[in-house]
């Protein structure tokens, strides 16, 4: 398991990206074009080849800007999900980190600067499912699971709008 | 939901494939058309199921190296009004409201602030305060210093990730 050290300075600066790259990102967040040919139709719209834009999402993907283009479910309509943290000694959290990380329910797991200092995010179809998990990393780590589950939420995930000028 | 939805929503953890006829792709997998595919995913975001379909980047990786969760514990009467006007910043990138957890936990409104690094952030929870009627209200901000997993959510079918997990 590597983890990234978020201070390191080894990323890609958004300043690397060309102009069709921030347009993608700008303006294909949301609403991404349900055509046979989707990227043909990103092209068309911002007057560059189909095979600019592919190799223009291959290269972000490379670069670890992009994540995926994928679908963003609203919590609780399409399974269960929740917040959870854990305080743990300092000497264990490389080790209580991977054991976390290695549940495919787990998708996001992060250290914070906390008491509480390991923070994950449990997803799966089934509530049970997501007990059933938090149960198995409390037995296996012997650390009290704090379980903070999702009661309102008052934005949804729309995308992030990127200030380009600062980079 | 359907479990063909179920399986879609699945499928696309690994992301829409780079390639000319992504839907096509994805049909084949799940055995319906490609047509069926892009139906599927227009009536999952039109029922709310999918509240955005697109590129997910990742912020670190943009330049915006500091990421805060910032906690407030507000009272129950409040929490509603204050997570709208929290959730209406434009550098606040989500905004819930979380059960306390006494005496452990006392805060019930939480919400995420990307900067480029502390100091900004920093100087934007000040605002945020200020804008959202929270200045006396007791608060925490959690940065984030290490990264071990960052994903989609995994909504496969409880069966196939039970097993995924005993091979974890």
């Amino acid at each position: 398991m590597t983890a990234a050290v978020l201070q390191s300075s080894e990323c890609n600066e958004a300043g690397d990206l060309d102009w069709v790259q921030r347009a993608l990102i700008d303006g294909y967040q949301r609403g991404f074009p349900l055509t046979e040919h989707p990227y043909a139709t990103i092209a068309e719209a911002l007057g560059v080849s189909e095979s600019a834009v592919l190799e223009a999402l291959a290269d972000l993907r490379e670069r670890g800007v992009l994540g995926r283009i994928g679908a963003v479910v609203r919590p609780h309509r399409a399974g269960w999900s929740t917040l959870a943290a854990l305080e743990v000694p300092e000497a264990r959290l490389e080790e209580v980190a991977a054991l976390v990380s290695a549940y495919p329910e787990v998708n996001h797991n992060y250290e914070r600067e906390h008491e509480l200092n390991l923070w994950f995010v449990v997803a799966a179809a089934e509530r049970g499912r997501v007990e059933a998990v938090l149960d198995d990393i409390e037995l296996r780590s012997g650390l009290e699971v704090l379980e903070l589950p999702l009661e309102e939420a008052f934005c949804l995930d729309l995308g992030f709008a990127i200030r380009w000028a600062r980079s | 939901m359907r479990d063909l939805d179920r399986r879609l929503l699945a499928f696309l953890q690994d992301g829409l494939p780079l390639v000319a006829a992504p839907y096509a792709t994805l049909g084949q997998r799940l055995g319906v058309s490609e047509a069926e595919v892009r139906a599927r995913l227009d009536h999952l975001q039109s029922a709310g199921v999918i509240s955005r379909f697109g590129l997910v980047v990742r912020h670190h990786e943009l330049g915006y190296r500091a990421n805060a969760m910032v906690v407030w514990d507000v009272p129950d009467a409040e929490v509603r009004a204050a997570g709208r006007r929290l959730a209406a910043l434009d550098f606040v990138t989500l905004c819930y409201q979380r059960p306390r957890r006494l005496p452990r936990w006392p805060y019930n409104l939480f919400c995420m602030i990307h900067g480029q690094d502390r100091d900004e952030v920093l100087a934007q929870v000040v605002e945020a305060a200020v804008l959202a009627g929270l200045e006396q209200v007791r608060r925490e901000v959690l940065f984030s210093t290490r990264r071990f997993k960052q994903r989609g959510a995994c909504y496969a079918a409880p069966t196939e990730t039970a097993k995924q997990a005993e091979v974890a």
